[in-house]
C-alpha cells in the first residue's frame, strides 16, 4: 500500500479474523452439535469441542433417518435435491441459450415482445404467486414429480440476459465467415457459438447449481411424498416437530449435509464462482 | 416397549410378504405426529400391513397439525388427496362444511357402506359429542385426545414443603414460594389458546362463543372478553411481572421449562407423558387436575378434549375404501387403543380401553395418568363445556396467540387485548360465514 | 445495441423462443393472471364455492393493522439487513483490498456462506440462539445477565431473523465489493496520499464516492433480497411469531393463502407485492440502462 502504519495493518487482519470467525461460528457450532449424543445437547451450557458421536449420527442420518419426523433417509433426500439442482441447471442453461441466440441472430415478428415476455419473470418471483402457480402444476399432474420440481423454475432471465450481452461482443465477422463457408444458423450455434460461450457456461452452472440446490418453498409445497423430499425443505421437518423437541444433533447433521455440496463447489471452483457471480447479476 | 418389538417383528414379516406386495391394494394416512408420538403412530401402520395381505398403509408426517391440513386441502383442491388425513380438533368446523360438500367420507357412512361393525357409543361421550354432526353420527375417528393437565414437578414442591394447588390462588402462593427457592419461572404453560382460555372457560362453565360454542350453527360471535377470562388472564400477566410465571413460546415450546426444572407447575397436554417418561430423570413429576377459581364457580365443571380425528377424503375407489375401514376399524381395537394411551399419555377413548387399561394396573402403576380422564368425565358437559365449534378455529387460535403475546410482552393489558382478540375473531366468524 | 449481421428463417427463432415462453407463460403470466382474478373473490377451503367481492379483499387487507404492520416489519427487516450485510461487507472488502499476503486465504473463508440456503442460515442462528441451549442465548445469559427468549420477544425474534438473513447475504456483498474496489486506480489513492489525506479521509473522499455504482447496485439487489429470498428464513424458524412480529409481506402471502385458507385475501397481497417488485426492478433497470451507456 501506499504508507505503512503498523497500526493500519492490525486493524485490518482484525477486521479479516473477525469477520471469518463471525461466518464460521454458527458452522462450527453446528458441526460440533452433529457428533454428539443427542442427551449432551438437552441443556446448557452446550458443548464447544467434538464429541464421539459423529460416525453413528452421520450413519444413522445417511442409511435410516430421523426417525422423529418420519425416518426419510438423507441419501434419498440428497440424491433428490442433486437431481432438482442439476436439472433446473442444466434446463436453464439450455432454454436460456437459444431463446438468446434466437433474439440476437434473428429478426423476426414479436421478437422484442418476446424479450420481453422473458424480462417479466424477474418481477414475479415464485413467493408472491405461490397459490396460483400451485394450482397450474396440481393441473398439470405435476405434483410430486421431478418434472414438477423442475421444469416451472428453468425459466431464466439473467441466464437469457447473460448470454445476450455476451453474444453481443462476439464479431460480426464470424457470422459473415459462417455465411461464406454457407452454414446454417444451427451449425454456427454448435460449432462457434457454443465453444465460445464455455467459460460463460461453467461460470453459470456454479450459480444456477446453488440455486437450484437451494430451493426451499417450492419443493416444501409440491412434494408430499417422502421419496421426493429435498434436503434443504426437509430440515424444516426436523425443526418444526410439533409436540415434541428438535433432535439437535440430527438436526445439525442434516444441515451440515445440506451446505456441503453447495460450499464445495463454490470452494472448488472458486474463479469461476466469481466471475458467473459478477456477470450474472451485473 | 411392546411398540419396538411389534415394530420389530413386523419389520420380519413385511420382507416375508413383500412378494405379493402387487398385489396390494395401497391407501395413504397423512399424520402429524412428530417425534416419538410419530414412531408409534408409524408402527400401527406397520403392523397392520403384517395382520393382512390385502392393504398397504403408508403412514407419512406431513409436519405439524397446521402443516398437515393444509397439505390435505391443497391436495385435495389438486385431486391428490390422501385417503386419511389426521387433523386437529379446530380443524373440525372447515372439514365439516367440506363433509356439507362432499368432500369428505364421514366415518359412520364409510363403516355402514363397508359393512363394518363399528359401535359408536363404546367411545367416551365428550369425545363422541366433539365429532358427531347435529344428527349424532360420527363424522370422523378419534384418534388421539387428550386434555390439559397440571403437570407437577413433585421433588420441588416435596422440597419446599408445599401441597399441590388446587386453587388458582395456591397456584400463586406455591409460585412464590418456589421463586423463592430459586426457580426462575415457577409457572408455565403450553397451547395458551387451548389451556388458558378454552379450557379456562369450560373448567369454570362459561361460554367461548354464543350458539352453544358454535354447535347450534355459524352465526356465531366469541364471548371472551368476559370479565372471568380478563381476570384470569391478568393474573398472569401480574404473575409475569412478578417473576412467577414466564411465557415459553406457542404449542409445546415451553417444554424445556418443565423438563429443564425452571418451572414446576406447568399446565399443558396430558400427552407429554410419553417424552417426559423418557426425557425426565432428575425428578420425579405428575399429573395433577387444572387448577379453578372458587370465586367463579364452585367446583369445576369439566375440560374439553384436544388432540386430532382422522377424516377419510373421498375420490378414491370402493376397494381402496375397503382398506380405509379395515384400517380404522384395526386402530379402535381396544388393545390397540390401550397401548396407545399408555404409552403417550393420550386418553383412552374408548370405555372398554379405559378398563383394560385399569384392569392391567397401569392407572395404579403410575399416579396422576388417570387425571386425564377423570377431568373429562367429572360432569355430564354442559352446552358451555363440551367443546367448540368455530369456522377458521385455526387463524381465530392464532389471533388469540398474538393478542396474548401482546399481554406477556406488555404491550396491552388483559381486557384490551381479548376485546381485540373478540373484535378480530368476529371477523374471521364473518368471513368463513361468507364463503361457505 | 443490435447485430448488424444477422440469419435469415421464417420459423427457426420461434422454435427456439418457445420452450422459454411457452415456460413463462404457463407458470408465471397465467398464475400472475390467476391471482389477479382471485383477488376479487372468497373462496372456501376446498374450492366449492367463489363468490365475486369486488375490492373488498383489498379494502380488508388495509384496514388490517395486522397487514400494515407487517408493512413496516418489512421494512425495518429490510432496511437493517441491507444495512448490516453492506457494512459489514464494506469493511470486510476494504481490509481484504489492504492485504497482499494470505489474501486469497481470507477470501476463500469469506465467500462460502453464499452456498448456504437461507433455510439453513435461519436453522444455523435458530440453534445458536434457542433461549434453552443456544450458545449464544447462554452467553448473552451469563456476561450480561441479558434474557434472550425469542419465542416470546418480538424484537429478539425479529433481531435473531435479520441477523441470519444478514449473516447470509456478507458474501455476496463482499465480493462485489471487492471487485469495485480492485477497480479503482492505485494512482487515484496514491495521489491523495501524497496530498496527505488520511487513510480514513481518502476512503470517504476517494473510495467511497467511486464505489457508488456498487453501492446502489447492491442496495437494490439486498432489498430485493430481505423482501423476498427471506421466505425460508422465516418459514423454517420462527413462522412469523411471535405475535406475527416476524410476518414480512412474503410470508404473509403464504400463511394467508396456505395456513389461512384464505384464498382473496392471500391474492389480494400477491397483487400488491407484485406491484412492490415491478416498482424495484424499474429502478434496478434504470440503473443497469445507464451503466450500458458507459
Amino acid at each position: 500500500m501506499v504508507e505503512n502504519r503498523p497500526w493500519l495493518g492490525v486493524l485490518t487482519h482484525a477486521t479479516l479474523i473477525l469477520g471469518v470467525a463471525f461466518l464460521c461460528f454458527p458452522v462450527w457450532m453446528a458441526l460440533v452439535a452433529s457428533t454428539h449424543p443427542g442427551e449432551a445437547l438437552s441443556r446448557s451450557p452446550i458443548p464447544l469441542w467434538f464429541g464421539d458421536q459423529g460416525w453413528e449420527n452421520y450413519a444413522q442420518l445417511l442409511t435410516e433417518g430421523s426417525p422423529a419426523v418420519g425416518g426419510v433417509d438423507l441419501s434419498t433426500m440428497l440424491l433428490n435435491s442433486f437431481i432438482m439442482a442439476i436439472g433446473i441447471t442444466v434446463g436453464k442453461i439450455a432454454i436460456s441459450l437459444i431463446s438468446a441466440f434466437a433474439i440476437v441472430y434473428f429478426r423476426f415478428p414479436f421478437r422484442m415482445l418476446f424479450f420481453w415476455l422473458i424480462f417479466i419473470t424477474l418481477m414475479l418471483p415464485v413467493e408472491v404467486r405461490i397459490l396460483p402457480t400451485y394450482d397450474v402444476v396440481a393441473s398439470l399432474g405435476m405434483l410430486n414429480s421431478y418434472s414438477g420440481l423442475i421444469i416451472p423454475l428453468i425459466a431464466s432471465a439473467t441466464a437469457t440476459f447473460l448470454f445476450r450481452q455476451f453474444f453481443l461482443t462476439i464479431p460480426d465477422e464470424l457470422v459473415e465467415a459462417a455465411r461464406i463457408d454457407r452454414a446454417g444458423p444451427i451449425r454456427f450455434f454448435w460449432d462457434i457459438l457454443l465453444p465460445l460461450s464455455k467459460t460463460n457456461i461453467a461460470a453459470l452452472f456454479i450459480i444456477l447449481f446453488i440455486y437450484g440446490w437451494n430451493q426451499y418453498l417450492w419443493p416444501f409445497l409440491i412434494t408430499t411424498d417422502q421419496d421426493l423430499y429435498t434436503i434443504v425443505m426437509g430440515i424444516q421437518r426436523m425443526v418444526n416437530v410439533g409436540e415434541g423437541l428438535p433432535i439437535w444433533h440430527l438436526t445439525m447433521g442434516t444441515a451440515i449435509l445440506a451446505m456441503v455440496p453447495p460450499v464445495l463447489v463454490v470452494l472448488a471452483m472458486q474463479r469461476l464462482f466469481v466471475k458467473g457471480l459478477v456477470e450474472s447479476e451485473k | 416397549m411392546t411398540f419396538r418389538v411389534l415394530a420389530a417383528a413386523t419389520a420380519v414379516s413385511v420382507i416375508a410378504v413383500a412378494a405379493h406386495a402387487q398385489d396390494r391394494t395401497e391407501i395413504q394416512f397423512w399424520h402429524a405426529m412428530g417425534g416419538q408420538l410419530g414412531e408409534q403412530t408409524d408402527a400401527f401402520a406397520t403392523d397392520f400391513n403384517a395382520l393382512q395381505d390385502q392393504c398397504t398403509v403408508t403412514s407419512i408426517y406431513q409436519g405439524d397439525y397446521t402443516d398437515t391440513m393444509t397439505s390435505a386441502i391443497a391436495a385435495f383442491r389438486a385431486g391428490e388427496q390422501p385417503h386419511i388425513v389426521q387433523v386437529f380438533e379446530v380443524g373440525t368446523a372447515t372439514m365439516m362444511s367440506a363433509a356439507d360438500n362432499g368432500a369428505v367420507y364421514p366415518v359412520y357412512e364409510l363403516m355402514a357402506d363397508q359393512g363394518t361393525d363399528f359401535d359408536e357409543s363404546s367411545y367416551l361421550p365428550g369425545v363422541i359429542s366433539y365429532y358427531s354432526d347435529t344428527e349424532g353420527n360420527l363424522l370422523s375417528l378419534p384418534f388421539n385426545s387428550s386434555t390439559p393437565v397440571m403437570w407437577i414437578n413433585v421433588t420441588a414442591l416435596e422440597e419446599n414443603g408445599l401441597e399441590i394447588p388446587t386453587t388458582w390462588d395456591e397456584v400463586v402462593e406455591a409460585a412464590r414460594v418456589l421463586k423463592d427457592a430459586g426457580f426462575t419461572s415457577p409457572f408455565g404453560q403450553g397451547w395458551q389458546s387451548w389451556t388458558m382460555i378454552e379450557n379456562y372457560s369450560a373448567w369454570h362453565d362459561l361460554p367461548i362463543g354464543t350458539m352453544e360454542n358454535g354447535f347450534a350453527g355459524t352465526q356465531t360471535e366469541l364471548l371472551i372478553n368476559n370479565e372471568h377470562v380478563v381476570n384470569h388472564i391478568q393474573r398472569l400477566a401480574d404473575m409475569a411481572e412478578e417473576g412467577l410465571y414466564a411465557y415459553g413460546g406457542r404449542q409445546g415450546d415451553s417444554r424445556p421449562q418443565f423438563v429443564n426444572g425452571e418451572a414446576a407447575m406447568w399446565i399443558n397436554s396430558s400427552a407429554y407423558y410419553g417424552g417426559f417418561v423418557a426425557d425426565i430423570q432428575d425428578f420425579e413429576f405428575t399429573q395433577a387436575p387444572m387448577p379453578y377459581d372458587p370465586a367463579v364457580r364452585s367446583e369445576p365443571q369439566n375440560s374439553i378434549i384436544g388432540g386430532a380425528t382422522l377424516w377419510v377424503l373421498r375420490g378414491h375407489d370402493d376397494a381402496e375404501y375397503a382398506c380405509t375401514a379395515q384400517f380404522l376399524e384395526y386402530l379402535s381395537q381396544t388393545e390397540v387403543q390401550a397401548d396407545w394411551a399408555q404409552s403417550t399419555g393420550y386418553v383412552p377413548i374408548t370405555l372398554a380401553a379405559a378398563d383394560l387399561m385399569e384392569e392391567r394396573g397401569f392407572f395404579t402403576d403410575n399416579p396422576g395418568t388417570d387425571v386425564a380422564v377423570a377431568q373429562l368425565t367429572l360432569n355430564e358437559p354442559t352446552s358451555n363445556s363440551r367443546g367448540l365449534r368455530f369456522g377458521n378455529f385455526v387463524q381465530i387460535r392464532d389471533v388469540i396467540n398474538e393478542e396474548l403475546e401482546a399481554v406477556w410482552a406488555g404491550d396491552k393489558t388483559a381486557e384490551e387485548a381479548m376485546n381485540a382478540a373478540v373484535e378480530r375473531g368476529n371477523e374471521l366468524l364473518r368471513r368463513f360465514e361468507a364463503a361457505n | 445495441m443490435e447485430k448488424r449481421v444477422f440469419f435469415r428463417n421464417w420459423w427457426l427463432p420461434y422454435l427456439l423462443v418457445a420452450p422459454q415462453v411457452v415456460i413463462t407463460l404457463v407458470f408465471f403470466i397465467w398464475p400472475a393472471y390467476q391471482a389477479l382474478e382471485m383477488s376479487f373473490f372468497i373462496e372456501d377451503a376446498f374450492g366449492f364455492s367463489r363468490n365475486f367481492v369486488g375490492f373488498e379483499n383489498f379494502t380488508r387487507l388495509f384496514s388490517d393493522p395486522g397487514y400494515l404492520r407487517s408493512f413496516w416489519t418489512t421494512l425495518v427487516f429490510g432496511l437493517t439487513v441491507t444495512f448490516l450485510s453492506m457494512s459489514m461487507a464494506l469493511a470486510l472488502a476494504v481490509a481484504a483490498n489492504r492485504v497482499v499476503r494470505s489474501a486469497t486465504t481470507y477470501r476463500t473463508f469469506l465467500i462460502w456462506p453464499y452456498a448456504v440456503a437461507p433455510a439453513l442460515a435461519g436453522v444455523l442462528w435458530f440453534f445458536m440462539m434457542n433461549p434453552s441451549l443456544g450458545i449464544v442465548a447462554y452467553m448473552l445469559e451469563s456476561i450480561w445477565g441479558y434474557d434472550w427468549n425469542h419465542y416470546i420477544n418480538g424484537n429478539q425474534a425479529l433481531m435473531m431473523v435479520i441477523i441470519a438473513a444478514a449473516w447470509k447475504q456478507i458474501s455476496y456483498n463482499f465480493l462485489f465489493f471487492l471487485a469495485g474496489l480492485q477497480s479503482i486506480p492505485k494512482s487515484m489513492i496514491e495521489a491523495a496520499a501524497i496530498d496527505g489525506a488520511s487513510p480514513t479521509r481518502r476512503f470517504w473522499t476517494i473510495v467511497f464516492p467511486l464505489l457508488s455504482p456498487t453501492t446502489f447496485f447492491l442496495l437494490v439487489v439486498n432489498l430485493v433480497y430481505a423482501f423476498f429470498d427471506t421466505f425460508a428464513i422465516i418459514h423454517a424458524t420462527t413462522s412469523g411469531g411471535p405475535a406475527d412480529a416476524t410476518s414480512i409481506l412474503v410470508y404473509r402471502v403464504y400463511s394467508t393463502g396456505f395456513v389461512g385458507q384464505d384464498y382473496g385475501s392471500s391474492a389480494a397481497q400477491s397483487v400488491v407485492l407484485m406491484a412492490l417488485v415491478i416498482g424495484l426492478t424499474f429502478v434496478q433497470f434504470r440503473y443497469i440502462e445507464r451503466r450500458v451507456q458507459y
